[in-house]
């Protein structure tokens, strides 16, 4: 009982004081309550870890990781003897930046609207049908895609284009389509969530700067583009800064699924993420998906970092750490 | 006035466009998954059908013993997934929100890197297989979903900001534990938070196929999303669970399985369609603690 007073009374006070093994004792409450959640990260966080190394050994199933024959940097050198893995990092990063700059100006304009549809059963209304694709898995967006693209009965290729009088098209066989297709498709799962987002900071404005423009004269278009856009250029900038960290990984249900993992689509679609899977459970070039996939780790810690620094300079509150 | 009203027309004619575009592919499918077999085989897939006929429906309530079993599967590991990850995840975020917790700038930081750096797929696939021996069970579709590093910050963030230190405080001096203090008052405080974080892992582990598709192999085990994907990339499959149920099939020229393949979508749907509207608040709430600091 006394113990529990005096932490509650005085507690940085109390545990500044005493051994390291009494501090233990004295919170073994907290850490029992801490622990299992630590081991979890432990095991599939941490333990992953230390299979870095992989990157830089010969890997062998039957010798294990620490049994493997250490190849110093031949992996990579494999890696980038073929122009494959410049391919893969081109298309991730070209992806990722079209889809930002497309989601943002998307997400913000629908943010916009949204703020003006006074009517409330409307404006959830709209909401949960925007959302809706973001609840949604990768495996459904792909059978939705393909119930449009269907070679032999899909939407596109016998109600629209055969009607027209046009030839259907083998869209999984037709590689030059996909950037758009892919592009339409995360417009489609992502632009509702991140105009949710933009709304709920416009919803935040104080609504005298309103009242006053009003008051001014001022018309909805003013009030728009003077009042409301700069309030959300601050978060346009930190989302941005935070995809661009992200930049190095691609969305690989994506890439996956909604292709249906289509080898005849590679040279226009595989990126970072499905190139370490495929060589990894389909090839079973252990070497190679090692390299690309701590290459991947490291450029991805290096970028959100650098960009964390970045954001805390432009406005600390909104860094990530 | 008048403009104003235009504005406001434009307005919504421009949001309804958009909230359309994104109902009408689940209605596409929807609409092929209830059509009759041969206008499909004639017109293709359509937005109105030409012939209604619930034929695939009634084959999956009937007989598709594999679908409804991968459903159980989907439907346990969502409910044990979740109650598991909100307790864990809760315990270790009350510890992290306690500012006269010694160690917890260094276990924050512990969590933390776990959201900068990861080892890699084949790193991760090894410990699970090789080190703890878990393929194909059903407890490596649940373990790698109870906790995230952005969910346990959240949750701090919450206990932190919402939660006031002197409520805790004059409990532990009338004589409550670190444990009563968890339970019988950050719990039942914390609500909406759990509420919020409960939507991530409900979908996240409803919508997982990843888990499955590196982890199961033995078809009994598969999930709902991972027998999607199994019947929408490989056209055999679903005739082989097909040919296994006892519907009558003399009394069609074929099976249903474009219809089936399509009702089995709509099915793996409808749970996230009808659970969502009730916690969008929480979730738009969510997103909006944001921040991993404190």
């Amino acid at each position: 009982m006394e113990a529990v007073r005096q932490s509650a009374a005085r507690p940085v006070a109390a545990s500044r004081k005493g051994n390291p093994l009494r501090k233990l004792w004295k919170f073994r409450a907290l850490i029992i309550l801490a622990l299992p959640g630590l081991a979890l990260l432990l095991i599939n966080n941490y333990l992953p870890m230390f299979g870095v190394f992989l990157a830089f050994k010969d890997f062998n199933y039957a010798k294990g990781i620490i049994g493997s024959d250490w190849n110093g940097f031949d992996n990579f050198h494999f890696l980038f003897a073929t122009s494959d893995m410049w391919h893969v990092i081109v298309h991730t990063i070209v992806y990722n930046l079209a889809f930002l700059l497309i989601n943002t100006v998307l997400s913000v304009l629908l943010a916009l609207l949204l703020n003006e549809v006074r009517h409330r059963f409307l404006s959830k209304f709209y909401q949960s049908t925007m959302l809706l694709p973001h609840f949604i898995s990768m495996v459904v967006v792909a059978y939705l895609v393909y119930g449009f693209l269907n070679p032999e009965l899909g939407f596109i290729n016998k109600s629209i284009l055969e009607p027209a009088g046009k030839e259907g098209i083998s869209w999984y066989m037709s590689p030059q389509y996909w950037p758009y297709i892919l592009t339409v498709v995360n417009i489609w799962k992502s632009v509702g969530f991140g105009s949710v987002i933009y709304l709920a900071t416009i919803v935040g404005i104080d609504r005298e700067y309103y009242e006053a423009a009003m008051l001014d004269g001022a018309s909805k278009w003013k009030q728009m583009t003077k009042i409301t856009l700069p309030f959300l250029i601050p978060v346009i900038i930190i989302l941005t800064l935070l995809a661009i960290g992200r930049i190095f990984s691609a969305d690989f249900g994506l890439f996956y699924q909604v292709t249906m993992n289509a080898g005849m689509l590679k040279s226009t679609t595989d990126v970072i993420d499905t190139y370490v899977y495929n060589a990894l459970l389909v090839t079973g070039d252990t070497n190679l998906a090692s390299a690309a996939g701590l290459l991947q780790a490291v450029v991805g810690f290096v970028l959100i970092v650098s960009v964390n620094m970045i954001v805390k300079r432009v406005s600390s509150d909104n860094s990530l750490f | 006035m008048r403009g104003n009203n235009w504005t406001n027309v434009l307005i919504n004619i421009g949001l309804i466009l958009f909230s359309l575009a994104c109902i009408i592919p689940f209605w596409l499918v929807l609409m092929v998954s209830v059509s009759g077999q041969n206008a499909l085989a004639k017109y293709g897939y359509s937005f109105w059908p030409k012939e209604f006929d619930l034929v695939a429906y009634k084959f999956l309530i009937h007989d598709a013993e594999p679908i409804i079993r991968s459903f159980g599967v989907s439907i346990a590991v969502t409910i044990i997934g979740t109650i598991a990850s909100l307790a864990i995840t809760s315990a270790l975020a009350f510890s992290l929100s306690r500012q006269d917790f010694p160690y917890r700038g260094a276990l924050s930081m512990f969590v933390l890197i776990t959201m900068l750096f990861g080892g890699g797929l084949l790193p991760w696939y090894l410990v699970y297989t090789k080190l703890l021996h878990l393929q194909d069970t059903m407890m490596v579709l649940i373990i790698p979903g109870l906790i995230g590093g952005f969910n346990v910050f959240i949750m701090r963030t919450f206990f932190m900001t919402s939660i006031p230190p002197s409520l805790i405080d004059s409990a532990q001096i009338d004589g409550a534990s670190e444990y009563r203090t968890y339970f019988n008052i950050i719990l039942p405080l914390s609500l909406p938070v759990l509420a919020t974080i409960g939507l991530f892992v409900i979908v996240n582990y409803w919508n997982d196929w990843f888990t499955s598709l590196v982890f199961i192999k033995t078809d009994t085990l598969y999930n709902l999303q991972y027998f999607l994907y199994n019947t929408l990339m490989n056209a055999q499959y679903l005739q082989a669970v097909a040919d296994k149920a006892h519907i009558d099939v003399s009394t069609m020229q074929t099976q249903p399985l474009e219809e089936l393949r399509m009702a089995m979508a709509i099915i793996a749907v409808v749970p996230v369609a009808l659970v969502f509207p009730f916690l969008q608040k929480y979730f738009v709430k969510g997103l909006t603690i944001g921040a991993v600091k404190g």
